[in-house]
């Protein structure tokens, strides 16, 4: 019997044809799945057990949570205070970090000459980023609660107020902001910079209409992450003297009186709510507020993401 | 103050209406009243005398002692191996290595008859008058009609933007292809059109002289044909200096030619140098040197 010869399409299949179960790569994948679905399940617990939590007192209480002041009766006690006083950390954050932040980083990147001493700034500034958030809150209490004091803007909470505060979450956000826009407009390529001085823009015109707007969407992500940072942080609060614990405004207190007088933000309720006495507050009151945060966070990422997108649709 | 109808009756190789008008420059380039100068002698004036130019970066000499006159209405070619110079050459006429912060430019270069480096002059003014495309295409990433548009805007431009952009794109010969879609991004065009794109870019700002980098090195030969065609055309308007690889394409569109070779010292720099420097007839039949005659004819190295 003659054995006909393989065909070269016989053998190119032969050796094309999958040898090994690829033992090595099903483990790693099941791996990686086991991770994805370990975080999620951590995530769907947590949230789980803060909507359990916050559900009956949205329920009971409605918008009327939302709107009321602070309160030591868990049944009539609402967020507001803590909402006006976050906000107005974010805004003060918003209008002093960002054109701050945004401001150092196109000198440091478009501007100063690459020496040692922009080398050491730039070393320096990511150092400041690492710096635990409670030492800011001592910064802050050494200073800018003293300047508010000296500047005759103390009110009826010498000087511990959300002035204060303000300025303190700014200067602790502003690390964050300068390395995020550095590196964004690190991203930018060098030959969109060179087409913009080969039709005889100046400098600025280069940076303003090019470089930046290429830039935006990495710096409108280093600004989420700020603002997040903004509202999340406790610490340095406690320190510079936020009131933890039941306070309330004159009904007919001015602007400049709420300004300057007592505030509290959010994440300093839930921590003091989780703390009292009566279990009502931590049991459904704090979860209903960390609700409340949550979404406030939510807004800002959401709108951070509508202006990066309306960036993209020009560019791309 | 650059009037349009005085400056069209001093030059007569002002282009078409429409484009030229633009509003006060910031700043005068001195002694240089008009961006299209009235033609002082016959054909063949200098619009560029370069005398002893050297570009250092940093301790690196990368190009030394070149002198040459560029002329007006002309296509002038820079060729040569890779390495050699050209862009660094080619980014002296608008002032481009400036923005390189270890460039070092030594010798002069004259642009009728002012000195480009001189004291008063503004960088931001030349890059005006002399437009510039890349060795790559590097449009912005903004759509079509913005990329065209930014020139003119920014140089104060106030008339009808739109008949700008479309006399700009009409005459790089993109017109045709993205008339319907001017508001869409660039990156969206293929390498070909984004480089006929930023022709129309460094040409709807109407400059005096188009400098062009290795315009056609990421096209095939049908759209670099084509460019050649438009760098014809424009050669009437404007004083085109070309850097390319191509032998036939220098041959092709250029009325002179340069060749820049490399040297290398005993401690292994390597100094670029210009050759030789005549008409293009000459440069690829009956060339001086035999460096020249042996790079035009592939015997190169
Ligand atoms: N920005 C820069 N920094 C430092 N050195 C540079 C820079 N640009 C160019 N050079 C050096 O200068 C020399 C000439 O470069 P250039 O780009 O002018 O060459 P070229 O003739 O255009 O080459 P090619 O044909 O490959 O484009 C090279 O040795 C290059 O390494
Ligand atoms: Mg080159």
């Amino acid at each position: 019997m003659v054995v006909s010869a393989p065909t070269t399409t016989e053998i190119v299949a032969q050796h094309l044809a999958g040898k090994r179960v690829p033992i090595g790569s099903i483990v790693f994948r099941a791996a990686l799945l086991m991770a994805l679905l370990t975080s999620l399940l951590i995530l769907v617990t947590l949230l789980t057990s803060i909507t359990a939590g916050a559900v009956p007192t949205f329920q009971e209480r409605g918008l009327d949570f939302i709107t009321s002041p602070l309160s030591l009766d868990p049944a009539t006690a609402g967020v507001w205070s803590g909402i006006v006083g976050s906000a107005g950390i974010a805004a003060l954050v918003t209008v002093i970090a960002f054109p701050l932040g945004i401001g150092t980083a196109v000198y440091l990147e478009e501007y100063a000459s690459r020496g040692r001493l922009t080398n050491l700034l730039r070393t320096n500034v990511r150092n400041l980023a690492s710096v635990p958030s409670i030492v800011y809150g001592l910064l802050g209490l050494a200073i800018f609660v003293r300047v508010v004091n000296l500047i005759g803007l103390s009110g009826t909470s010498s000087g511990r107020n959300i002035l204060a505060a303000g300025v303190t979450m700014a200067v602790l956000v502003l690390p964050i902001v300068i390395i995020t826009t550095s590196e964004a407009l690190r991203a930018v390529p060098q030959t969109i910079r060179e087409a913009g001085f080969g039709v005889g823009a100046t400098k600025w015109e280069v940076i303003r209409h090019q470089v930046i707007p290429s830039a935006a969407p990495g710096i409108l992500t280093g600004a989420v992450l700020a603002i997040a940072r903004a509202f999340g942080e406790t610490a340095p609060l406690l320190v510079i003297g936020v009131a933890t614990g039941f306070f309330a405004a004159a009904a007919d207190a001015t602007f400049v009186e709420r300004v300057t007088g007592s505030y509290t933000a959010l994440p300093v309720v839930i921590l003091s709510w989780s703390k009292q006495n009566d279990v009502q507050f931590a049991d459904t009151l704090a979860p209903a507020a960390i609700v409340v945060l949550l979404a406030m966070l939510l807004t800002a990422n959401a709108a951070a993401i509508i202006i990066r997108n309306r960036f993209d649709r020009n560019q791309q | 103050m650059t009037d349009l109808t005085e400056a069209m009756s001093i030059s007569p190789s002002v282009p078409e209406p429409g484009v030229v008008a633009r509003s006060t420059p910031r700043v005068t380039l001195a002694d240089s009243p008009s961006k299209h100068p009235p033609e002082t002698g016959p054909t063949g004036e200098a619009v560029f005398d370069v005398r002893n130019l050297s570009v250092r970066y940093g301790d690196n000499v990368a190009v030394a002692g070149v002198s040459m006159e560029i002329h007006k209405n002309e296509i002038t070619a820079l060729i040569g191996p890779s390495g050699c110079g050209k862009s660094t050459v080619l980014r002296c006429f608008n002032r481009m290595n400036d923005i390189i912060e270890i460039a070092r430019i030594e010798g002069s270069i004259s642009y009728h008859g002012v000195d480009l480096y001189g004291k008063s002059v503004d960088a931001v003014e030349v890059r005006r008058r002399i437009g510039m495309v890349f060795q790559k295409p590097n449009p912005f990433p903004k759509s079509i009609y913005d990329n065209v548009a930014f020139g003119p805007k920014i140089a104060g431009f106030s008339g009808d933007m739109d008949d700008v952009v479309r006399d700009a794109l009409e005459r790089a010969a993109l017109w045709d292809e993205v008339k319907d879609r001017l508001k869409t991004s660039a990156y969206a065009l293929s390498g070909g059109q984004q480089q006929r794109l930023c022709i129309a870019r460094a040409i709807a700002t109407n400059p005096d002289v188009l400098l062009m980098d290795e315009p056609a090195s990421a096209l095939d030969p049908i759209a670099t044909l084509r460019i050649e065609d438009l760098m014809q055309d424009l050669k009437h308007d404007y004083t085109i200096v070309i850097v390319t690889h191509n032998m036939q394409q220098a041959a092709r569109v250029s009325d002179r030619t340069a060749f820049f070779n490399i040297r290398v010292d005993d401690q292994g720099q390597r100094t670029g140098y210009l050759v030789e420097y005549a008409g293009t007839g000459t440069i690829f039949t009956n060339p001086n040197q035999q460096a020249t005659e042996d790079y035009i004819t592939g015997r190169f190295g």
